[in-house]
């Protein structure tokens, strides 16, 4: 692929957004360069630049566990679920133990990924025996995750009351992890060294082994990668494993860096923002990464907005056309460069026939 | 009086439109009205063993009646899309467009302009999901998951501008006029007297009744009568047979002389509509005040696996939509202890199943439903009430497992997310 496929399309789906956002922005009385230039001076204030690079991570790792999926068509719509579980049982598992401070941590993450890998065994294998869509498995399991932790968290069972509002155990401090403190300007979680990790380990995994091949085959074509021996049910088992494992890591860096604690304020929705990552990011750890901070860019300044008038949920429509446009502008770049191709090879075969005749 | 006790109406007139399937012994309409009958049956037991009357009163068939519409609306625009061959996962975000536009026109002007206005917000999304789809050849699943964070952010970013003024809150509308409901009167009188004589299986069957025939909306009447139309449209039209020849095989349907790109539009557009409509169902009917953020609460997703469960039909979409309909209403009005008395009603279904298969000789399948009815009764037994964030979510639940269960008897349209190049 050269760089024309590769960066065309996302800034012909940035531009479009800005595009629909101004048109929304005019409709309603706004100025859209004073608005976009509110949001953009708003990265220099305050510790908006480093909540940029921390939410960033979070999404990061959410996007990496769908990407997983997405290399062999698989749709891991329960990032979600599965984060959410994770959390709150790492969290339980966490503030229940005692130990030594590395260990302690790295008990945590095992037990995160241990629990997402777990929820996401359960759509892999009601579409291995019983073909379920892991479409609407994944959908369902979202929900009962969110009242199979509404419900643990409950006073009677692991929940404590804090203020007014319900929460884990809190984490030892032998289970946190320092972050990289810039004054002012806030302090790095320590955990964002865990994302950057999980995409170097992504790519080695897609592009430097066996099973990344495997993977990104059955997804290009099942029936030829199973003539060509792969286990298809396996692979499938596999990769919703890893995601699921991946997906259980999500809320690490914020609930090791900052919280220590699980609470019914968590933010929701990192499953489904890891979903339009993903698709931002073409599924390339480097893509997925610029669409990450993309995202937590919008989210971080969109405060901004505020202050010269608009309403800030001005940001999920641009959010939203962004992921549509860029598939879409995907699409159109593919389908040129098919015909640009085309039209080349015609002309090839047309100059040799000449020479023939 | 005992004339009564074998028709329900709704179910019955839709299990007469079940149509011919496969070659099999009973005809379509015949095996439904069985299966309601044993549905029935085993309520009425078990309402009546466990001393748990909420499993058949009037007012739990209410509210499961006003639970299932969405559902059953956002199923129809389901079919009518992947019929046509387009996965519509974006059910859930046009049932947003469908809930804010209703409630903005509705303020306005009254309950039938907001009923229109929701369908058209819908087809809208509908719209914009076919461009992406049949135009662009977008992924049918992305293109779904971007019109779900559209529909939710256009109508939060509306909402602010629009209600907050009104209202004074930017995820609330201010209260909606509602449609007026009609009760078939004596008849709703009488059937109360019935069930309140508290009779072995006649007062059940009246409570049954009762809630099927009072409170009734003409959204509700629209939504049931729309099973019905949808069905003449798809399978006895010729439009019809051409919109689903683009879902099983568009090749052919192109060959044959089919626009195969304006019947996909079509069938999305309608998909949108639909799900409009069923965003309605959650606001013009009395109970709510008017658009909430959050008020759909997932039922697109929900109105997506009734049709799975129903086989892509519309009478078995209309049978997912009553089933989940009746778990929620019945969760919401009775909780924890009410459901527990459901699953005491499935495992004697479940004893009833396993009869049937011992009679066919299917040694496996008796073992398997065998254990699951264990685990059922083991569930009843141990517990004495099931906590409210788990009964909640009763309605996903029984998707997982109905899916589990019976997903490898099902048949999508074959051509079903499949990208379709003209030429």
């Amino acid at each position: 692929m050269n760089a024309r496929a590769v960066l065309l399309p996302p800034l012909l789906a940035i531009i479009a957004a800005l595009l629909l956002c101004s048109i929304a922005l005019m409709i309603s009385g706004g100025n859209p360069l004073e608005a976009f230039g509110a949001m953009i001076a708003q990265v220099g204030r305050g510790t908006t630049a480093v909540d940029i690079v921390n939410t960033g991570s979070t999404y990061y790792l959410a996007a990496l566990a769908v990407a997983i999926g997405f290399q062999m068509k698989l749709f891991n719509i329960g990032v979600e679920g599965q984060y959410k579980l994770a959390a709150i049982v790492a969290m339980i598992a966490g503030g229940a133990v005692a130990l030594p401070p590395v260990l302690h941590t790295l008990f945590i993450l095992v037990v995160a990924a241990l629990v997402g890998a777990m929820w996401a065994a359960i759509p892999a294998i009601l579409k291995i025996t019983r073909g379920v869509n892991e479409v609407i498995s994944t959908i369902m399991l979202n929900w009962i995750a969110t009242g199979i932790a509404a419900y643990l968290i409950q006073q009677s069972v692991f929940g404590e009351l804090r203020g007014n509002n319900l929460g884990t155990p809190v984490v030892a401090e032998s289970g946190w992890v320092p972050g990289i403190s810039l004054g002012g300007a806030g302090t790095i979680f320590g955990l964002v060294v865990l994302a950057v990790l999980a995409g170097v380990g992504y790519w080695v995994l897609m592009n430097r082994t066996r099973f990344g091949f495997e993977l990104r085959a059955s997804g290009e074509s099942a029936t030829a990668a199973t003539a060509g021996g792969v286990n298809a049910k396996k692979m499938v088992l596999v990769a919703m494993l890893l995601s699921g494992a991946t997906a259980g890591l999500v809320a690490m860096p914020e609930l090791l860096g900052r919280d220590y604690t699980y609470t019914l304020n968590f933010p929701a929705a990192y499953g489904f923002t890891g979903i339009a990552v993903a698709l931002l990011g073409r599924n390339h750890p480097v893509g997925i990464a610029f669409g990450a901070l993309l995202w937590a860019f919008l989210d971080k300044s969109s405060v901004a907005l505020e202050n010269v008038g608009v309403p800030k949920e001005i940001v999920t429509i641009m959010q939203g056309s962004i992921v549509l446009s860029v598939v879409v502008a995907y699409e159109v770049v593919r389908r040129i460069t098919l015909a640009a191709e085309q039209r080349k090879v015609g002309q090839q075969l047309g100059t040799t026939d000449e020479v023939a005749a | 009086m005992s004339a009564v006790v074998d028709t329900p109406q709704s179910p019955d007139s839709a299990a007469f439109l079940a149509g011919p399937g496969p070659k099999r012994k009973l005809p379509g309409w015949s095996v439904g009205l069985l299966l309601v009958a044993a549905a029935i049956g085993a309520l009425s037991t078990a309402s009546y063993l466990t001393g748990v009357p909420q499993l058949t009163s009037s007012g739990t068939f209410q509210t499961a009646v006003q639970l299932a519409m969405p559902i059953l609306l956002a199923g129809l625009g389901g079919l009518w899309a992947e019929r046509a061959g387009v996965v519509n996962i974006g059910l859930e975000g046009m049932m947003i467009m469908g809930t804010w536009g209703g409630a903005w026109a509705g303020y306005q002007w009254g309950p039938w302009a907001g009923l229109v206005a929701a369908a058209v917000f819908g087809a809208l999304g509908g719209l914009l999901h076919a461009i992406a789809t049949v135009t662009f050849g977008v992924n049918h699943i992305v293109s779904g998951v971007a019109i779900n964070l559209l529909g939710a952010g256009v109508t939060k970013y509306l909402s602010t501008l629009l209600f907050q003024p009104v209202s004074h809150n930017p995820r609330e509308s201010p209260p909606v006029p509602k449609f007026d409901t009609f009760s078939m009167q004596p008849l709703g009188d009488w059937l109360a007297e019935l069930e309140n004589e508290q009779r072995v299986g006649i007062s059940d069957v009246a409570g049954i009744l009762k809630g099927l025939v009072t409170g009734v909306s003409p959204l509700t009447m629209l939504a049931i009568l729309l099973v019905p139309i949808t069905y003449l449209v798809l399978w006895r039209s010729r439009f019809g047979l051409r919109l689903r020849s683009c879902g099983e095989n568009p090749v052919a349907a192109e060959s044959l002389g089919v626009n195969v790109y304006l019947h996909k539009y079509a069938a999305v557009i309608v998909s949108g509509a639909l799900a409009g409509l069923g965003g309605a169902a959650l606001l013009l009917n009395p109970g709510q005040s008017g658009y909430l953020e959050n008020q759909t609460n997932g039922r697109g997703y929900i109105g997506l696996a009734a049709m799975i469960f129903g086989n892509w039909r519309p009478t078995g979409l209309l049978g997912g939509a009553a089933l989940f309909g009746y778990a929620d209403g019945l969760q919401l009005r009775s909780g924890g202890g009410a459901v527990l008395a459901l699953l005491y009603a499935a495992v004697l279904a479940l004893g009833v199943v396993v009869i049937w298969q011992l009679w066919r000789r299917r040694w496996v399948a008796t073992a398997v439903t065998v254990s699951g009815a264990l685990i059922l009764y083991w569930v009843y037994w141990s517990f004495n009430e099931l906590p409210s964030q788990i009964t909640t979510y009763l309605p996903h639940l029984v998707t997982l497992v109905v899916l589990a269960v019976s997903a490898q008897r099902l048949r999508p349209p074959a051509a079903n997310g499949v990208e379709y190049r003209r030429g």
